[in-house]
């Protein structure tokens, strides 16, 4: 009598393991649909996107002149250093950090969202068997790698023109962090913005949150001057902020500041972000499809 | 024949916030508003079974839509239950989302920039259509809506009638039980309306789908629903037959008269309404109960070539009784 129930629950155990397997493979299928549709779409606007990568190089440029008059003025009588950093670090420093914002930008990602919420066009996501979040990520994950596509090349002629600036090739293992980096930084992008726009369910407009997010993270990422130009004090309480990560963090690896023993552990301290973001992404959300549910629709 | 849709004493109600006019109740209202509740639907029941086609009809902001939307489980009501093939709507599994559609004329959801075609195929992916069944699927139902040769084409170029067919179509690829149309034909031509009703009734017939259709049109509900549901003001007013709707509400009758020497006489309108006259023609509207005397002493007064009796058209039937209702209500 032990045997046959022995056996039908390994063969539950099994169908089980097969649906989970089917469940992911149907999943993965889903996601690379959604994903060739996208990066179709953005194939669409040729112009537009040709246009606006191109323009996106503009300040890059100037910023790097900008630093040059900066530091013929404020050096000209020093050593030709700036809080540690000489003329060609900044422009290392500046260029590696545009590198992660390439990554880790989102335009339009929370306003896309807080519009959808406010036309009504979230409707999809509640009546259609499909999540809101994993649609929107290789939605973005579409529209960065067209972006990468083109943006490449001219990336690529900066960073031979200034060759030079760069002191020390890195090892294999900082060249990894720094490539692990780039995608956390992107993942916290995408999570930290989605949230802003899932707020949308509160409060109908978040383009004054989103506003005052961009101007935080302008300043606290890194991206306007390196986060250790900041007195100790302030750049200690900073440290413990997620924004680094999308301009700062991935710079510091590739130029050796971040000491080797602590390397792991920061990126370790990263993925642990992405989980505390992606956590409250997805409580956010489920709370604010019950508020829809109850106020909106 | 099984019940799909069972609603018992289901209800909404909204909180909506009030403003009233000027900058200075606006900043007072920056620190305190004014909210009140509105009843958008109220304690509604009703049971449709499977393959039966219903129209839901009443003036705007009646609660047409946001029966809807409960149904589709957009939005939880404030009371009441309601299950659709056995599912509570708003715990929106995906077992339920798989099994209806909801079409909504004002909001699209193909991609405006691509084929309707990528659009379909997403559909297949997220709804996991078997590929076979999804090329059947589209083969068939672009020929039926006459829109084969468009699917390839960018949804920003078809035309507004073109456009609804294909939204049609992604809807109904993962072959859902319960179809809900909210105003199918706004905004389309007479063309257009006539094709997408056709489409839907020959449809329904074959697949025996169960169908939920609100519309402006009474055309429309005409040619589609047997059965309609008068909702106004968050209230069933009637439930039944369309036939026995038109018995029940429409007092009138039109008597469409053509007189022999061309020459319409003046003193008709003491048998009713004169609706219009023109060229020996004239229409009456004349109460029910007195047609056949009325319809007697024309004949004896007058010579008459030809003579029509026919139901009032439903749209006056509405505004008729919507409009009595109203105004018996600011009476009460």
């Amino acid at each position: 009598m032990a045997r046959p129930p022995a056996q039908s629950e390994t063969a539950v155990r099994r169908s089980w393991f097969n649906e989970g397997c089917d469940y992911c493979v149907s999943s993965a299928h889903t996601s690379w649909v959604i994903f060739k549709t996208c990066v179709e779409e953005r194939l669409v606007y040729r112009g537009d996107f040709f246009f606006s990568t191109f323009i996106r190089f503009l300040p890059i440029i100037t910023q790097i002149f900008l630093w040059h008059k900066v530091y013929a003025i404020g050096t000209s009588d020093q050593i030709g250093s700036l809080n540690g950093y000489s003329y060609e670090d900044m422009v290392a420093y500046y260029l590696l950090a545009m590198v992660a914002r390439a990554f880790s930008s989102m335009p339009g990602l929370a306003s896309g969202i807080g519009n959808d919420i406010r036309d009504g066009s979230i409707k999809k996501y509640v009546i259609q068997p499909i999540d809101l979040l994993g649609y929107l990520f290789w939605h973005r994950v579409a529209h960065k790698l067209v972006y990468y596509l083109i943006a490449t090349i001219p990336f690529a002629v900066v960073f031979y023109v200034c060759r030079s600036f760069f002191p020390h090739p890195p090892t294999a293992e900082v060249w990894l962090a720094f490539g692990l980096s780039l995608v956390l930084g992107f993942l916290v992008g995408f999570l930290l913005e989605a949230l802003i726009g899932l707020i949308g369910f509160w409060f109908l407009e978040v383009s004054s949150l989103l506003f005052i997010y961009m101007m935080f993270n302008y300043f606290l990422s890194g991206h306007m001057i390196p986060l250790d130009w900041l007195p100790n004090s302030l750049f200690a309480w900073i440290e413990y902020l997620p924004f680094k990560y999308l301009a700062y963090f991935p710079a510091a690896i590739f130029l050796g500041k971040i000491p080797p023993e602590n390397l792991w552990m920061e990126i370790g301290v990263e993925c642990a972000w992405v989980g505390v973001l992606l956590i409250a992404n997805r409580v956010v959300l489920q709370r604010g499809l019950r508020r829809y549910g109850a106020f909106g629709g | 024949m099984s019940t799909v849709i069972d609603v018992s004493e289901l209800g909404k109600q909204y909180r909506v916030y009030r403003k009233h006019e000027g900058l200075r109740s606006a900043i007072t209202h920056l620190f305190r508003r004014e909210y009140t509740t509105v009843d958008a639907v109220k304690s509604i029941s009703f049971k449709i079974d499977e393959g039966e086609i219903v129209g839901f009809l009443g003036p705007n902001g009646a609660g047409k839509t946001t029966t809807l939307k409960l149904l589709s489980g957009l939005i939880y009501p404030t009371s009441g239950q309601a299950t659709v093939l056995g599912h509570v709507p708003w715990k929106r599994e995906n077992a339920y989302r798989r099994r209806f559609s909801l079409v909504m004329g004002q909001k699209n959801q193909l991609w405006w920039d691509l084929p309707a075609q990528e659009s379909f195929r997403l559909h297949q992916a997220i709804y996991k259509i078997p590929a076979d069944e999804f090329e059947r699927r589209v083969d068939e139902l672009t020929d039926l809506l006459e829109v084969r040769k468009l699917i390839g084409q960018p949804v920003r170029e078809l035309s507004l009638g073109e456009r609804m067919r294909m939204e049609l179509i992604a809807s109904l690829l993962h072959n859902p039980r319960v179809l809900f149309l909210d105003e199918p034909t706004i905004g389309l031509d007479v063309v257009s309306q006539k094709r997408v009703q056709d489409f839907l009734k020959y449809y329904q017939q074959q697949q025996k789908i169960t169908v939920v259709l609100t519309s402006h049109y009474m055309k429309d509900v005409e040619s589609l629903c047997k059965r309609v549901i008068i909702i106004d003001e968050g209230i069933i007013h009637h439930d039944g037959s369309l036939t026995n709707l038109i018995d029940r509400f429409s007092r009138f009758k039109v008597i469409a008269l053509q007189f022999r020497e061309g020459i319409v006489p003046d003193d008709l309108s003491r048998y009713g309404e004169q609706l219009a006259s023109d060229f020996g023609t004239a229409k009456l509207k004349v109460e029910r109960e007195k047609v056949s005397e009325i319809l007697a002493s024309i004949l004896e007064r007058y010579k008459v070539d030809d003579i029509t009796v026919h139901d009032r058209p439903l749209e006056d039937v509405f505004a008729e009784l919507f409009s009595a209702q109203r105004s018996q209500k600011v009476a009460g």
